[in-house]
């Protein structure tokens, strides 16, 4: 069967949204459209119980147990914002101390150095060569001013999932709460904020075959009860913590994603864990000097990141592009002109920070797509290596370290 | 980011792409940037030692489609120059030609280093100064 292009594999971005989802949310934007808030007439009353089991939908798949612990957001960056200062706001007189890593999305280190500014305190832990974050390096992190441990469930670069439940049993007992930024986890593996200890939970709904402009931030109501000192100011909406008129079709359109996760999340994960693999030893099998980014094992099931050395991502991408959609963590591709901080943080150095590229796999992703795209970098890293500088020098047996390079 | 036409026409058919043998009479080689940057070029040119004239030029270069762009820019028009006029070419003729945007301009600077750098590199080891003769001629 020959494959449709262009091929979209870059679905930690975002993914497309699920037909069934749209399906769900259409009415609400036209006969169902009321207001949430309206509560003196059945347009109201309708959109307010649409959002709310959207609501219930959502709590369902993160083990939530009450859905008013779910407030809606616009997405999963001011989720993390509202996680980070409401808390830093709210807490300010039992400490000023923040634990986080430095692989964290800029959703979360952003708001962390604006609040460092402020006087803020903010350990940045390292990471391991796979992306993990030790846990008793966590513990050793925490002072007596520690009021939150904000740590990722799992990356959306290179899909290396943090020892979440571990991260949550410590911060219980030391009674500091633990925010986490899951919205690369979140409807992909298994998430459940009661058995890991998570206290606030960010998450987005077009990670998740939802629509992009909808996100949630799970709030714990009970042991403990968490406060959080609200950052848009208005109506009152969403009990207070977040004004703003909830958009209800996005929110009838997220719990339905997130229902359609749930039941399918087994067999999706391990269908997507069986692609990513057939995609990874068909290029590694066939590149020499081609290295896996990320846990080789406690790795999300749709990610595959590959640094190839002696090439670089953006001009691999310029090769693939008008066929396959994906990634690099190239200086090229930022919008900062650095090469990714996350890759740079597994200590493998610049260079092969700026040779990485992601897959991102998703719902429907084919077989014939993943051999496509396998064969395809294979051909175009092979053609950029016969025109790499550094390629040659390593085939003539020079150590590129051992060259005095002249940087700008 | 979209690419100008000629980016991509000189990523996807690059001139001049090799190396020449080492012991080449005539031959400079530069080689700038760095891996860490991201960037790396190596650019040769071979000297007509007679008449101080470059009659070809080879590129290799790690880095983006507008670095890959950009020295095999060069390499066409080094083919021809006297070493002199080689000196003339300017970055900016190379974001003119390419229609580089802001945040690419570094390769085309780069590109008129590693111009720079073989020409240095063929006259310290050639020890004749014909950039000289030729640009006062």
């Amino acid at each position: 069967m020959a494959v449709k292009l262009p091929i979209f594999m870059d679905a930690n971005s975002t993914t497309p949204v699920d037909p069934r989802v749209v399906e769900a949310m259409l009415p609400y934007f036209t006969e169902k459209f009321g207001h949430p808030g309206s509560r003196n007439h059945p347009f109201g009353w309708e959109a307010e119980a649409a959002m709310d089991r959207g609501r219930e939908q959502l709590a369902r798949l993160i083990g939530a147990r009450d859905p008013k612990e779910l407030v809606f957001t616009s997405g999963g960056t001011e989720a993390d914002n509202l996680a980070i200062k409401g808390v830093v706001e709210m807490y300010r007189e039992k400490g000023n101390h923040i634990v986080t890593t430095a692989v964290e999305p800029r959703s979360v280190l952003d708001p962390c150095q604006r609040l460092e500014k402020q006087g803020v305190a903010v350990t940045y832990l390292p990471v391991d060569p796979a992306g993990l974050v030790d846990v008793d390096a966590v513990r050793r992190a925490i002072t007596d001013k520690t009021i939150l441990i904000s740590i990722m469930f799992a990356n959306n670069e290179i899909g290396t999932i943090q020892s979440v439940a571990e991260i949550g049993k410590l911060a219980k007992e030391r009674g500091i709460l633990f925010h986490t930024d899951a919205t690369e986890a979140v409807g992909k593996i298994p998430v459940d904020v009661e058995k890991m200890g998570v206290d606030l939970l960010s998450c987005t709904a077009h990670k998740i075959y939802g629509p992009k402009g909808i996100g949630a931030l799970y709030v714990r109501r009970r042991g403990p009860r968490v406060r959080i000192a609200s950052q848009i100011d208005g109506g009152g909406h969403e009990r207070g913590a977040r004004s703003g008129t909830v958009p209800v079709a996005l929110a009838v359109a997220f719990g339905k994603a997130a229902e359609l996760c749930r039941e399918v999340m087994a067999d999706e994960a391990a269908h997507l864990a069986r692609l990513r693999d057939r995609l990874q030893d068909r290029i590694l099998s066939a590149v020499d000097e081609a290295y896996l980014n990320g846990h080789p094992e406690r790795r999300l099931p749709h990610v595959l990141n590959i640094s190839f050395a002696y090439v670089e991502g953006e001009s691999v991408l310029m090769g693939l592009n008008r066929e396959v959609a994906l990634s690099s963590g190239s200086a090229c591709t930022s919008a900062t002109l650095e090469p990714s901080y996350v890759i740079q943080a597994l200590g493998v150095g610049a260079d092969l920070a700026h040779s990485s590229i992601r897959y991102g796999l998703h719902r429907f992703t084919t077989e014939e797509e993943v051999d496509y795209v396998a064969d395809r970098t294979v051909e175009v890293v092979r053609r950029l290596r016969e025109m790499s500088p550094l390629y040659e020098l390593a085939k003539e047996g020079v150590d590129l370290k051992s060259i005095q390079w002249k940087a700008e | 980011m979209a690419y100008s036409d000629k980016v991509i026409d000189h990523y996807n058919n690059p001139r001049n792409v090799g190396s020449f043998a080492k012991e080449t009479p005539g031959l400079g080689t530069g080689l700038v940037g760095a891996p860490e940057c991201g960037d790396v070029m190596k650019l040769q040119i071979k000297v007509n030692l007679d008449t101080g004239v470059i009659e070809d030029a080879k590129f290799k270069t790690f880095g983006c489609g507008s670095a890959i762009a950009s020295s095999s820019l060069a390499t066409e028009w080094l083919k021809g120059r006297s070493v002199g006029d080689a000196l003339q070419i300017k970055n900016t003729d190379i974001v003119n030609e390419l229609k580089l945007p802001p945040v690419k301009i570094h390769c085309s600077v780069l590109a008129e280093d590693a111009i720079k750098a073989a020409i240095a590199d063929f006259q310290e080891k050639w020890a004749v100064r014909p950039a000289e003769t030729v640009a006062e001629r």
